[in-house]
């Protein structure tokens, strides 16, 4: 059934109950995210894509639009607030860009840049987080770690169905675990899928440095905008 | 006046700031060439310089820069000591010694605006790496379990006066002294770093587009 | 001893009923040990990570064997009120222990835990599913030598060997405290059966009717309208729907919930047998949390009592479509399982992290049916107005909050204990009732309510539509240290995060720096106005109310408590900011000389 909403005051017409991330993107108004993608259950873990929806903030995934919605997304305090938020990210994890695999083609940097990151307004906390080097072919480098479960929720062994990541503690102590049994059977797709479908690089593969050098990687080809816009919902 | 207890001299021990020792002075005919100019003092505090080398990769547009702009102490020019208050202070580095911290100082109180410029200067970069283990334990490493030990001594980490104590972690400016504005990168694009200067120089707000920021 | 695959067809090898294996594996073993995960896993169609994955999200789970006696010390504001430094100290004192750890015998281990509900006899401790209230050093003396003498927690309360099925078991332990009572708890008069024939030969859809004009709202402390939430949760097509008792009464402060349980159990499965009737569900489930584990056998016996009455089980008062049962779920340590949805993904077996919403749990709640999550007190509220009437409920009260509603109150007050008061009091009559003289500040609804000035607020209304309160109700005077009280809720809020979100995962610990910042004498007027924009961040972009509320005890003594702050900050000297350490920037390096270079021999 077909409804209408408003966006940033443009008139959308949009079908009811989409999720109003997809249908922004459609319309050419691209809001930033890392949890979320498309086509998947949505996580809601990140609250990056925090719009305003009648005047409540409200994290975009999660909300099937319904007719008569008002919502914006360029408002000047959500729009602090979505980078306050990524901010938290770079303080909350070691973010060391200049030595990561990741550097270029990673999500939560791409969004930082887009959202006009310079500084954290958070103080970097450092905190000492272990490695896992348990398995052949994946590393997990745990101080990259955004927690937006991912991995947990879409990872699994392709034979008996269950999951290969999890998580494990609460709070500002959990932590993600591998399974390393299972993830000594990923096929080489599936362990690239993995460290695609991971927006930081928390997962990556053992033996591989960087896949493509400064100046033609992932997001410096096209943005993480350009690319949500036009590979986005059709 | 800064916060530290200033160091009194005494027969045994005589202690100054780093930027108070005697330095061969700044010709005074080239300072008074350089009045209206905006001037501009560089330091790098826990840094590798690449910051500061990469302000040449704007290539010939330091020369228009340098029109509006005139760099006093830096290692560009050689000027060892801040000869007069600058508009803008560059500082690359993060604060990882007791030294830095009174550099930072020094700079805060004689530059107008401070610039944190670079990874290390903006979170601590590459040495703050250490910030995830006790300094103890890295200094024990350095220099009493280190494989290149001289056999037969005790080996010890330094402790004199005249050496800069390491910081318990290692700080971004920021953490220390207020900065004004920031430019990321390691090291930030030449492009990166004369677009906040060319901003700054000409009184428009300060905006690093999105295509030059880069964390890396 | 049960062996595990027992313990496992017990429970059907139900992986959504992990957490009741969980807590029988613990109850037999001490812990949950490592050697039994592999055939816990197979059994239930889970990896051993996913058993991990649930069980480390708890407090009260243990992956490591436990000392003989695992001492729970409650950490609370009021209990360092009464005295909860000495016997901190005494316990590490006679156990040889210090907390964190275990002592070299193993006998005893030493941990704090949040709020266990117990505020009107602080400080008080589990000892197992024993607990100790009205601690004192020579307390604390008399039970350790007792332990170390071979005695167990039980022999210690419960000399008599007093049935621990009944309330005189619990009397052993704890008190009621209740002070001021009022029209509609604690009246022990319903007949039951009376009632029950009443409720079944009356159409749901008029019950429905009943309760949304009594004008009942959730006691809980969200306040939702109890009577719209089963009728949405009956526009359902599904057919199975579930009644659910959220026990977990973990807002500190909050006791009244455990005080119903104890004097008016009957009344409580009452109403869940109410509400089953009125939503068409045939099982009810009472969330029960582990803290209040002593009242565990209690409770089964009034279901048993009711079973044997037939007010339980099938054909309940003879109705023939009418079955409908009550069992009990235990949690395990987690502040956030008392948020509906948490609740219902720790009664799945798994972590306790809240849903995204939508959907709701009316219409997607349990298992994925239409599910009705109510609170203790709602319940007995339901069974008085089935009994009463909807206008005699909404006689009382106003026009917002009808009928009467439980205080717990608890610190600088004359009789801490459970108030009943009609809603529409004001603060300064309540406090009058409880004889706290000489109150400065009240914190209502606990942390994650408001804290209030008795002088600004002292005339201000407990009802919804002025100062909502769900039944935490903390008095201070003018001796106490708010700021100290504030942080100390900012680092329950920080322990008891779930982690999901990045808001309160993250916010949380930066605002908890922030105040503690204030309290070293650290914070300018920019780290205030950081700890309102900061606050602002976390409550509107949090997933869920511990994030939604948890700057609240900052934000609320910012606007009533203003100069305690001010009386903090300091101003910038020099160019080093105020909040840069130099003390603790230089502590490293002499820490470093002192433990490297002196020592006598090579390395």
């Amino acid at each position: 059934m077909m409804i209408q909403l408003k966006i940033d005051g443009k008139n959308i017409n949009a079908r009811k109950g989409e999720p109003l991330v997809d249908v922004a993107l459609k319309n050419d108004i691209y809001i930033p995210t890392l949890c979320y993608t498309t086509g998947q259950a949505c996580l809601g873990t990140c609250r990056v894509c925090s719009v305003k929806v009648d005047g409540v903030v409200t994290a975009a995934c999660t909300v099937p639009v319904a007719h008569g919605m008002d919502v914006e997304v360029n408002e000047p305090e959500v729009t602090d607030m979505r980078k306050a938020l990524v901010e938290s990210l770079f303080a909350e994890g070691t973010h060391n860009c200049p030595s990561c695999e990741k550097s270029g083609r990673c999500d939560l940097q791409a969004v930082g840049y887009e959202v006009g990151m310079m500084v954290s307004r958070f103080e970097y906390r450092f905190t000492p987080r272990r490695r896992d080097y348990a398995s052949d072919k994946i590393l997990l480098e745990r101080d990259r770690c955004i927690f937006c479960q991912r991995c947990v929720d879409f990872v699994r062994d392709e034979e008996t169905g269950q999951k290969i990541f999890s998580i494990s503690g609460r709070g500002a102590n959990s932590r993600i675990e591998i399974n390393a049994e299972f993830a000594n059977k990923m096929t080489a797709e599936q362990v690239t899928r993995a460290v695609n479908l991971c927006p930081v690089g928390t997962i990556v593969e053992k033996g591989v440095g960087f896949n493509d050098p400064i100046g033609k990687r992932k997001f410096e080809i096209k943005s993480v905008r350009e690319r949500a816009l036009e590979g986005g919902p059709k | 006046m800064s916060n530290h207890a200033v160091k009194q001299a005494d027969s045994a021990i005589n202690e100054m700031y780093s930027h108070d020792l005697p330095r061969t002075p700044v010709d005074a005919e080239f300072l008074a060439s350089q009045e209206g100019k905006i001037k501009v003092s560089m330091i790098g505090l826990c840094g590798c310089w690449g910051c500061t080398l990469s302000v040449l990769d704007m290539d010939e547009r330091l020369l228009g820069l340098l029109d509006k702009v005139t760099i006093l102490r830096s290692s560009l020019t050689d000027i060892k000591r801040i000869p007069e208050r600058c508009v803008v202070g560059f500082v690359e580095g993060g604060v990882a010694n007791e030294e830095n911290i009174e550099t930072l100082e020094h700079f805060r109180e004689n530059c107008d605006i401070l610039i944190s410029v670079g990874a290390c200067a903006i979170w601590g970069g590459v040495p703050a790496m250490r910030n995830q283990e006790s300094l103890s334990d890295c200094l024990a490493e350095a220099y009493i379990g280190s494989p290149t030990v001289v056999l037969g001594v005790i080996p010890i980490i330094p402790d004199h006066p005249d050496i800069p104590k390491l910081t318990t972690k290692v700080y971004p400016c920021h953490d220390v002294v207020k900065m004004d504005y920031f430019i990321p990168g390691c090291p930030p694009d030449g492009d990166a770093i004369l677009k906040v200067l060319d901003d700054l120089v000409n009184g428009r707000p300060v905006n690093l587009p999105t295509s030059i920021n880069r964390y890396d | 001893m049960k062996k595990i695959h027992e313990i496992l067809e017990n429970h059907n090898s139900d992986r959504t009923r992990l957490m009741d294996i969980l807590w029988d594996i613990q109850n037999q073993w001490g812990y949950i040990p490592d050697e039994i995960l592999p055939e816990m896993a197979d059994k239930l169609g889970l990896t051993e990570l996913d058993i991990r994955e649930t069980y480390s999200f708890y407090h009260f789970f243990l992956g490591k064997p436990p000392a003989k006696h695992q001492i729970y010390l409650s950490d609370t504001v009021i209990a360092r009120m009464h005295g909860y430094q000495a016997v901190y100290d005494a316990l590490e004192q006679e156990t040889g222990c210090i907390f964190g750890e275990k002592d070299v015998t193993d006998t005893f281990g030493l941990k704090t835990t949040s709020c266990i509900g117990l505020s009107d006899q602080e400080p008080a401790m589990l000892i197992g599913k024993e607990v100790f209230t009205r601690l004192t050093p020579e307390k604390i003396s008399q039970i350790i030598s007792r332990l170390k003498r071979g005695d167990s927690p039980a022999d210690i309360v419960n000399p008599d060997g007093v049935a621990s099925d009944t309330l005189a078991y619990i009397n052993t332990m704890v008190e009621s405290g209740i002070r001021s009572k009022g029209a509609v708890f604690f009246q022990n008069k319903t007949d039951f059966k009376a009632l029950l024939n009443q409720v079944i030969n009356t159409r749901p859809e008029v019950i429905i009717n009943t309760v949304s004009e009594s004008g009942l709202r959730g006691r809980g402390g969200a306040g939702f309208s109890t009577g719209l939430k089963w009728r949405l949760c009956s526009d359902n097509d599904e057919n199975t729907r579930f009644v659910i008792c959220n026990a977990d009464e973990g807002e500190p402060g909050t006791f009244k919930d455990r005080v119903l349980l104890m004097e008016s159990p009957k009344e409580v499965i009452f109403g869940m047998i109410t509400t089953g009737h009125a939503i068409g569900a045939q099982e009810g489930i009472i969330y029960l949390r582990s803290e209040y584990y002593y009242l565990k056998d209690y409770l089964e016996k009034q279901l048993a009592d009711f079973r044997a009455e037939g007010l339980l089980g099938k054909c309940i008062g003879g109705k023939p479509d009418f079955n409908f049962d009550v069992r009990i779920q235990m949690g395990a340590g987690a502040y956030i399982c008392g948020d509906e949805t948490a609740l219902i993904e720790s009664m799945e077996g798994k972590r306790g992290t809240p849903r995204v919403k939508p959907p709701y749990p009316v219409n997607m709640g349990y298992l994925g049916k239409p599910t009705s999550v109510n609170n203790v007190e709602s319940f007995v509220a339901v069974t008085r107005i089935m009994e009463e009437g909807a206008l005699w409920f909404k006689a009382m009260g106003t026009a917002e909050s009808t009928g009467t509603r439980l205080l717990s109150i608890s610190g600088d007050c004359d009789a801490p204990g459970i108030y009943e008061i009609e809603w529409g009091v004001t603060l300064n009559e309540v406090l009058k009732k409880a004889g706290a003289k000489d109150a400065w500040a009240v914190q209502v609804s606990g942390p994650s309510g408001d804290c209030v000035s008795v002088k600004k607020d002292g005339n201000r209304a407990i009802a919804l539509e002025d100062l909502s309160c769900n039944g935490s109700f903390m008095v201070f005077n003018r001796s106490r240290d708010l700021l100290a009280i504030v942080k100390h809720f900012m680092q329950f809020f920080v322990n008891e995060s779930c982690g999901i979100c990045v808001p309160c995962r993250s916010g949380n610990v930066d605002l908890l720096k922030k105040i503690s910042r204030v309290i070293e004498n650290k914070a300018c007027q920019k780290d205030i106005d950081e700890v309102v924009a900061w606050g602002k961040l976390v409550r509107k972009t949090s997933r869920c109310g511990l994030g939604g509320t948890s700057p609240k005890p900052i934000l609320t003594t910012l606007e009533k408590f203003p100069e305690i702050y001010q009386e903090k900050l300091v101003k910038q000297i020099g160019p080093l900011l105020p909040s840069f350490d130099l003390i603790e920037s230089q502590r490293g390096y002499l820490e470093a000389v002192a433990t490297l270079n002196n020592r006598s021999t090579c390395s």
